[in-house]
């Protein structure tokens, strides 16, 4: 989970007979900066583009697709209820300037923390699974672990696990960027613009339902994301995505 | 402890809710939320050149049915007379900032140049459609016109009322201009039926679906949108605050 270089740890003065309280630079500022703006961000598009869902919440494969074509998921009425879209009445303008607008936060963010992680080496030093890591073993026992809530102590806890890796980079090189790209496919005036988006998606409604689903793997990785975050410590978690500083789990086995 | 925490989060929720509502009806948040829509136009038309053309697809990509949406048939005695005559003494108006006024009779436009496309329709509710339009170019109606220096905007006047009130849409120059911009009078092979807008509905392929007027009476020239019906530059952009600009 650190991705500064983990160099800059500090210990407090030992107190008498407590434990030392160990605590590492975890997380760096275009992480953290980036992190709290898409707290934001991520949960405003999600919750508009669910109101914009329910203005026609019927998907379709291929470059066209209306009500009298072939939807494979379709729903009656509003299927989405108000306390999960914004605004929480119905009302397509509002919501497209909700999420127009917040577009370009998401946009912009995602490109300059690409940029920022792959020149500072944070993308292949923290978040690149190691081949090792990738063997089928380690990949399952990292499962056992999750399974069991047994998280990791010391130094292991300075480092994603292969779980954490492979999901960060799912969710940052594939996840984000898909989204965006499928966005771009909705609008007529991109696919002018850039006539590949619809090669690349296979047409406008197929990018529309990718955009759907892409949306509800992020939501589910938002969940999961958060149980982790209750389950491993909140406070420790939250203060080191605020301020950068992890206080390390003690390892048992010592003391 | 769990309904604890199940009740700070309902009303967590409830307080993140308020308040985007809260924001939605506050006027300076709604500027800040329409300077977005000039950034994106802006970037769009940055990263496009101004003549890109919209997808034209094959015959076989063409939607078994075109859905209608909007009027299907606008009210009045007037139109119902000139749907029964097949068009044949409607008038297409041509004023406002030009050299020549026009008032151009069906046949007359339906003998001029036109312009075959299959492209796609693209609702802001989110369906697509893609049909096959005829129609002339709307540039060349323009420059026969003689466009006067000041305008900058196009307004469609159409024949079709929602709730009452006239629908109208306006375009720029760019998209006046564009050579996908047709106004089409006839539909996958057949003079345009009234469901989508007969005699005369805007192609401007650029742009979301509620840009297409249909049932097209007049077009007038302007300098500027604070002239027309509610300044906003569109039936949906004045009552229900949809985007002038439907590039996204």
């Amino acid at each position: 989970m650190h991705d500064g270089a983990g160099m800059n740890e500090t210990s407090n003065a030992p107190r008498a007979a407590a434990p030392a309280r160990r605590f590492a630079y975890r997380h760096r500022l275009p992480t953290r900066l980036w992190h709290w703006i898409n707290a934001l961000v991520v949960f405003v598009m999600l919750m508009s583009g669910l109101m914009i869902f329910n203005a026609h919440p019927h998907l379709y494969w291929g470059q066209y697709g209306a009500n009298f074509d072939h939807p494979w998921l379709s729903f009656r009425g509003r299927p989405i209820p108000g306390w999960a879209t914004i605004p929480s009445t119905y009302n397509l303008a509002a919501a497209r300037r909700w999420h127009l607008a917040f577009a370009w936060l998401l946009c912009l963010g995602l490109l300059m923390f690409l940029a920022a992680s792959l020149i500072n080496g944070h993308a292949r030093r923290d978040l690149t699974p190691r081949s090792e890591e990738l063997l089928p073993q380690h990949v399952w026992q990292d499962v056992i672990d999750h399974a069991r809530l047994r998280f990791p102590k010391g130094d292991a806890a300075l480092r994603y696990n292969v779980l954490q890796k492979l999901s960060y980079v799912s969710v940052i090189f594939v996840l984000l960027p898909l989204m965006v790209l499928s966005g771009f496919a909705m609008s007529p005036a991109m696919d002018a613009a850039w006539p590949w988006l619809l090669f690349l998606f296979a047409g406008r409604q197929s990018a529309r339902s990718i955009h759907f689903i892409c949306a509800m793997a992020l939501l589910a990785f938002i969940i999961v994301h958060l149980l982790m975050v209750v389950l491993a410590g909140p406070a420790n978690e939250i203060r080191s995505m605020i301020t950068g500083w992890f206080r390390v789990p003690q390892e048992k086995a010592r003391n | 402890m769990i309904s604890r925490r199940r009740f700070v989060a309902a009303s967590s929720s409830g307080l993140l809710l308020t308040g985007c509502d809260r924001l939605t009806n506050n006027a300076q948040f709604r500027g800040v939320l329409r300077h977005a829509e000039k950034l994106t136009m802006a970037s769009q038309r940055l990263v496009s050149s101004r003549d890109a053309l919209a997808r034209e697809y094959h015959e076989a990509d063409i939607s078994p049915i075109f859905r209608s949406n909007g009027t299907a048939m606008p009210a009045g005695d007037d139109y119902a007379r000139h749907a029964a005559e097949g068009f044949s003494n409607w008038r297409l108006a041509v004023d406002g900032l030009v050299a020549t006024p026009l008032s151009i009779p069906m046949h007359i436009l339906r003998s001029l140049p036109y312009r075959t496309q299959i492209t796609r329709h693209d609702c802001v509710e989110g369906w697509s459609a893609i049909g096959k339009w005829h129609g002339v170019q709307l540039s060349r109606i323009l420059d026969r016109a003689g466009l006067s220096s000041k305008a900058k905007f196009i307004v469609f006047h159409c024949a079709d009322k929602i709730g009452g009130k006239p629908y109208y849409e306006s375009i720029d120059l760019v998209d006046a201009f564009h050579p996908q911009t047709i106004l089409a009078w006839g539909m996958n092979g057949h003079l345009l039926p009234v469901k989508n807008g007969a005699p005369i509905r805007l192609r401007v392929e650029r742009q979301l679906g509620y840009k297409q007027a249909k049932y097209i009476q007049r077009i007038e020239a302007i300098d500027s949108l604070d002239r027309a019906y509610g300044g906003k530059g569109g039936y949906w952009e004045d009552n229900a605050d949809y985007e002038w600009y439907a590039g996204v």
